[in-house]
């Protein structure tokens, strides 16, 4: 169970390259962080580590064969911006059971107000609405978290919650995680080694 | 003089459950003034208020939201049409959400618009230069851009405006660390010159090494306002047991959390807001919320603080 990406390359159009020649392998419980100055196209590795966004060079396997087109997608992408990746039009507990019905200990965990449920995406703050983005990606077949500037969003608490939630049940799953952070001390909190983006532009 | 007062602020917002109507509190009593020249971070609790204060000073709330209270600018109350009249020009706001972007607009156009003084195109390349986005950037669309890109564009548009006020709310999330300088500093300078700077973060870090003063949020109301200097060690100089706990859970402090959560509006506890999760909590606690009171060179809304 191992997830690679292997030379990846991407561009927009006939435009410059983003970057070039990426290489990750992601064992299962394995946190790796990725840094870099902002535009260097970390965000878009990360769609496509998680199959949004097909890459111009190089390939991504999960367990030594191409990432499911069908199906539960066992990499799992949790988005910078929340109210971004939310349908505005859902209550809450649709939005939250759209893929799987997370049960009560992760809801408890990442301190999910039942109350919230009843709610718009506009009744909830950012950091309200991050855990939701958080526990709907947290499904049972969810092999590997991709946290794109997860918490970035989040007072320090919330942060800290959400963090130590997320890697509880990453040791308890032994699923791997990429984290995209700016914020050094958090990077170095939480990953075993770190990747920087600026090697490939 | 302060340039910025708000008294006594309380906001609420109308919600319908079927043909039931109910009002829910979001911000209560809250104090807060900002002087010329003066940069006063906001730190606290997603979801404590923080952005909805913002608004609240611009006039844009959504329409179900009643504010009591008053927001005087230089000394004169801020009445709807006098804030119609004022931002952009005078009070100038960075939004939290990067949706705020026309996203049928260049974003160099979107940039110009708020030029007030000079040549809108040079004084927009300037800015774009300043924060390190290409040329290029500005004949793009909103959608073509990384987050941080259009984080920057957002702050382009307050820092060409000329205001008096600028209300920063989380202008640098998902940043890299040399533009989050870049424009820390620029907020620093335009302090510097005059400019009164309400910068609502997250990043207490970044803050303490620009603002004076930091007021920390927690459910819709101010807990606690101190001098920069108090935030250091393990926060033994910091006031109120909720700032303790949030300067604690910084990655680079203990990146240890309290449990719980914020109370919501709808269920706000009797007392102090704080006092279901607070360690030093009494059974007088749970009686009236405390007042505002000054300690040690700062305010803090706590009886047992020291």
């Amino acid at each position: 169970m191992q997830l690679e990406a292997k030379d990846i390359g991407f561009r927009y159009g006939n435009g410059p390259w983003l970057f070039q020649g990426v290489n990750l392998t992601l064992e299962p419980g394995e946190i790796v962080g990725i840094t870099g100055p902002s535009g260097c196209g970390k965000t878009t590795f990360c769609r496509i580590l998680a199959g949004f966004e097909t890459p111009i060079e190089g390939t991504v396997t999960f367990n030594s064969a191409p990432l499911p087109k069908k199906g539960y997608h066992p990499v799992q992408l949790i988005f910078q911006h929340p109210e971004k990746a939310i349908n505005p039009r859902w209550k809450m507990h649709k939005i939250l059971n759209e893929g799987w019905k997370p049960n009560k200990e992760v809801l408890e965990l990442l301190g999910i107000d039942r109350e919230w449920l009843e709610r718009w995406p506009n009744e909830l703050s950012g950091g309200e609405l991050q855990r939701f983005c958080v526990a709907r990606a947290l499904g049972p077949n969810t092999r590997f978290l991709i946290a794109d500037e997860m918490t970035t969003m989040l007072d320090a608490i919330t942060q800290t919650q959400i963090w130590h939630a997320v890697i509880e049940i990453a040791k308890k799953r032994k699923m791997g995680i990429v984290v995209v952070t700016h914020e050094s001390k958090l990077m170095q909190r939480l990953c075993q080694r770190v990747i920087d983006f600026n090697d490939f532009s | 003089m302060p340039i910025l007062e708000v008294e006594n602020l309380s906001v609420s917002f109308k919600q319908y459950t079927g043909l039931k109507q109910k009002t829910h509190k979001v911000i209560s009593s809250l104090n807060v003034t900002l002087e010329a020249g003066e940069i006063l971070a906001v730190v606290g609790a997603s979801g404590s208020g923080k952005s909805l204060l913002a608004h609240a000073i611009l006039g844009i709330l959504p329409r179900n939201a009643s504010i009591c209270g008053v927001i005087k600018y230089a000394g004169e109350e801020l009445t709807p049409d006098r804030q119609t009249v004022l931002r952009g020009k005078e009070i100038a706001l960075v939004p939290q959400s990067v949706n705020f972007l026309d996203p049928l607009m260049r974003v160099g156009s979107q940039v110009r618009t708020s030029v007030k003084n000079g040549d809108a195109v040079s004084v927009q390349r300037e800015v774009f230069e300043r924060y390190h986005l290409r040329q290029e950037v500005e004949k793009m669309y909103p959608f073509q851009l990384s987050g941080g890109m259009a984080r920057r564009t957002l702050l382009s548009t307050a820092m060409v405006s000329g205001a008096k006020v600028i209300i920063a709310d989380e202008p640098t999330p998902g940043l890299d660390p040399d533009v989050i300088k870049e424009a820390l500093n620029n907020f620093r300078e335009v302090a510097d010159n005059g400019c009164a700077v309400m910068l609502i973060t997250h990043d207490i870090e970044s803050a303490l090494n620009i603002a004076d003063k930091i007021a920390v949020f927690y459910a819709g109301t101010t807990v606690e306002v101190a001098p920069v200097e108090n935030f250091k060690g393990h926060g033994e100089e910091i006031r109120h047991p909720y700032s303790k706990a949030l300067w604690r859970a910084l990655p680079q402090n203990d990146f240890i959390p309290i449990p719980g959560s914020q109370p919501h509006p709808s269920s706000l506890p009797a007392g102090c807001l704080f006092a279901p999760r607070c360690v030093m909590a009494t059974p007088e606690c749970r009686q009236v919320q405390p007042e505002m009171r000054k300690l040690r060179g700062g305010m803090v809304r706590c009886i047992h603080a020291t």
